[in-house]
């Protein structure tokens, strides 16, 4: 699905991502972790292509095709989709016309019984996007365009931060099934990189595979139980120093 | 501003603007266009009645149903001596040039009536329609809403494809009497050679209210005018809402006032401005509090879609008690670059990011107007907004 190759990228005239390789195969969850400032961010956002962030080296292949070169319009046409952390204000913009303009483009539906899956009301699809909502309505807007989105492989950035532990529930809920979880491994197709502070969401969803960033590099990847452990004990520098800056296999 | 100087008043011709009375909108299909941009429905579908005013004649004045009086302005002040006590009451004969130039040389206008209890909920439809090149349309409007009344008036002022410059001068006086309500959807749908000097003013009396929606798209040449409500009731409530899309070398000086002379009177003043090629636009707005408990707000947004346009916002609060609440907020920008990639990560391309931004940024919620009126005037600004991006 995704395949990021010797990848370093410039923001603002400073390295943020050093190297980086990362390869998720379809129907497979990642997890990334790292502290604050580690590039997971830089990651996505490189990955969706916008301009402030430079490729300097490498190349990301996105279902077979080198998307380096492509604007963002065009690589989330592909199949890519993304739950932002912290998603900007639109005065104006309804989220119901987001959602139904999403939906037309897989062929038309009504945003109301998505939206009712994350516990919207009607009255909250009226509202101007992302202007005064709670932290978990931000997370569940998100999510609700990524159901009407509907892409092949899906960027989530701190789904259960700032998240009551009911809300976090139902998003892992949603997320795990728009991620085929249910499904057998071999029959999924739905891929997925999903970066967590706290994991709490790995309470709900159950992921592949799971990496550590460590100055823009990915420092160190294993099973996400161990690695998750691992963190919660030592903390990040002292889990990749443990799997000796590279693979933490459990 | 184009300098007020500049407009030559009496170069604008006084004559040769006379038409025949016509029987309905219909025999005016040549322009149908322009009437359906300025949001007349020539069929006078869901209408309560229609005025219209062609260059310097009342082609057609008639209400549909009863309790609502539609007339030119001479009709009604032949018919009603005490139409006196209203007329050149709210905006002094001699203001300015122009309003002394319509108290001295008037070409008609319109009078509207909802008599006492009369709950007119369909609209009322207006135009002031110039089709001759070169010619000056000095109305004068008188609009009364009795006690307990209520009026919804849609006026559109248009120009024909025809005309390359004009000069429309209009004089607007509303009496919204105790308990009444009056809405006033105002579309303009000028052209870059028209020069406009509307000067309005509303008095509204105990608990009444008067709402304005104005919506201009596009380029006009010169427009001026500042709007003033004299909340004089208590309870009065006065809104002002502008949404303005100024493009080429439109020059536009807009404001709104409310002045609460009523104890417990409140109001809004709200404009959303956007500014783009080489247009300018001054957006004000002026909040007098003059009596207890009054309650007042200002809201100013603008967007900048060039280099080369201007926006200057000028909000003003004059406070003249104790207890009173009057605030305002006013930014202006540019498109939020995160905004724009923020829609173009859900996969819509640039040009679609920024249509919906723009579009968003424009669309007020319309308030008090009844359901099918503000579902028209929600279509009409589509339309428009359509036609000028």
């Amino acid at each position: 699905m995704l395949e990021i190759q010797n990848l370093s990228v410039d923001v603002g005239g400073k390295r943020i991502l050093n190297d980086l390789n990362l390869h998720i195969g379809d129907g497979e969850v990642h997890v990334l972790f790292g502290a604050n400032g580690s590039g997971k961010t830089t990651l996505f956002m490189t990955i969706l292509g916008f301009p402030d962030y430079r490729v300097v080296e490498g190349r990301i292949y996105f279902r077979g095709i080198d998307i380096t070169g492509l604007d963002t319009t065009e690589r989330v046409r592909l199949g890519m989709g993304v739950s932002f952390q912290h998603p900007p204000e639109i005065r104006g913009v309804k989220l119901r016309e987001v959602v139904g303009l999403l939906l037309a483009r897989s062929g038309g539906g009504d945003p109301l019984p998505l939206a009712r899956r994350l516990n919207l009301s009607e009255e909250f699809l009226e509202r101007d996007l992302n202007l005064g909502f709670s932290g978990g309505e931000v997370k569940r807007s998100e999510i609700l365009q990524l159901l009407a989105q509907n892409p092949e492989f899906y960027m989530f950035d701190e789904p259960d931060s700032g998240v009551d532990v009911e809300n976090v529930e139902l998003i892992g809920r949603v997320m795990s099934e728009m991620l085929e979880r249910d499904k057998r491994p071999s029959e999924r197709r739905k891929s997925a990189l999903i970066i967590t502070h706290i994991g709490y969401i790995l309470n709900y969803i159950k992921a592949d595979r799971a990496h550590v960033m460590l100055d823009g590099r990915i420092a160190c990847s294993g099973m996400p139980d161990e690695i998750y452990n691992h963190i919660l004990k030592e903390g990040f520098e002292e889990c990749v120093r443990r799997c000796g800056g590279d693979r933490c296999e459990g | 501003m184009r300098g007020e100087e500049e407009i030559k008043i009496e170069s604008f011709d006084l004559e040769g603007g006379e038409h025949d009375p016509i029987s309905g909108l219909d025999e005016l299909s040549e322009y149908e266009k322009e009437l359906l941009a300025a949001g007349i429905d020539p069929q006078e579908r869901e209408r309560s009645g229609s005025f219209l005013q062609q260059d310097h004649s009342v082609v057609l004045a008639r209400s549909l149903l009863p309790g609502l009086e539609v007339m030119g302005i001479d009709d009604a002040l032949r018919r009603y001596p005490w139409l006196e006590d209203y007329s050149w009451k709210l905006i002094p004969r001699d203001r300015d040039r122009f309003t002394r130039e319509v108290a001295e040389r008037p070409t008609h206008g319109y009078f509207i009536r909802a008599e006492r209890d009369a709950r007119i909920t369909l609209p009322l439809q207006s135009c002031l329609f110039i089709s001759k090149d070169k010619i000056r349309q000095n109305v004068h409007n008188i609009i009364i809403a009795e006690e307990n009344s209520e009026l919804h008036i849609i006026t559109g002022c248009t120009v024909s494809h025809r005309v390359s410059s004009a000069l429309h001068l209009g004089i607007s006086e509303f009496y919204v009497k105790p308990g009444a309500k009056i809405t006033f959807t105002m579309v303009h749908n000028w052209a870059g050679g028209v020069d406009v000097r509307p000067r309005s003013a509303v008095r509204v009396e105990d608990h009444g209210t008067f709402i304005s929606n104005y919506i201009v798209m596009t380029p006009v040449r010169s427009l001026q005018m500042y709007p003033t409500a004299y909340c004089v009731g208590r309870g009065s409530v006065a809104t002002f809402q502008s949404i303005v899309y100024a493009s080429s070398n439109s020059n536009i000086d807009m404001g709104s006032r409310i002045v609460f002379k009523g104890r417990e009177s409140r109001g809004d003043i709200v404009s959303r401005v956007i500014a783009t090629d080489q247009a300018r636009v001054i957006a004000k707005g002026d909040l007098v509090g003059e009596a207890d408990d009054v309650k007042g707000h200002l809201e100013c947004r603008g967007l900048m879609l060039s280099d080369t346009s201007i926006i200057e916002s000028v909000p003003e609060l004059k406070a003249r008690r104790r207890n009173i609440d009057l605030s305002h907020e006013a930014a202006v920008g540019k498109i939020a670059e995160e905004e724009i990639r923020y829609l173009m990560a859900r996969g819509f391309t640039e040009d679609e990011a920024i249509g919906m931004i723009i579009r968003g940024f424009l669309s007020l919620e319309i308030k008090g107007l009844p359901e099918g009126l503000a579902r028209e005037t929600k279509r009409m600004f589509d339309m428009t907004l359509e036609k000028v991006m």
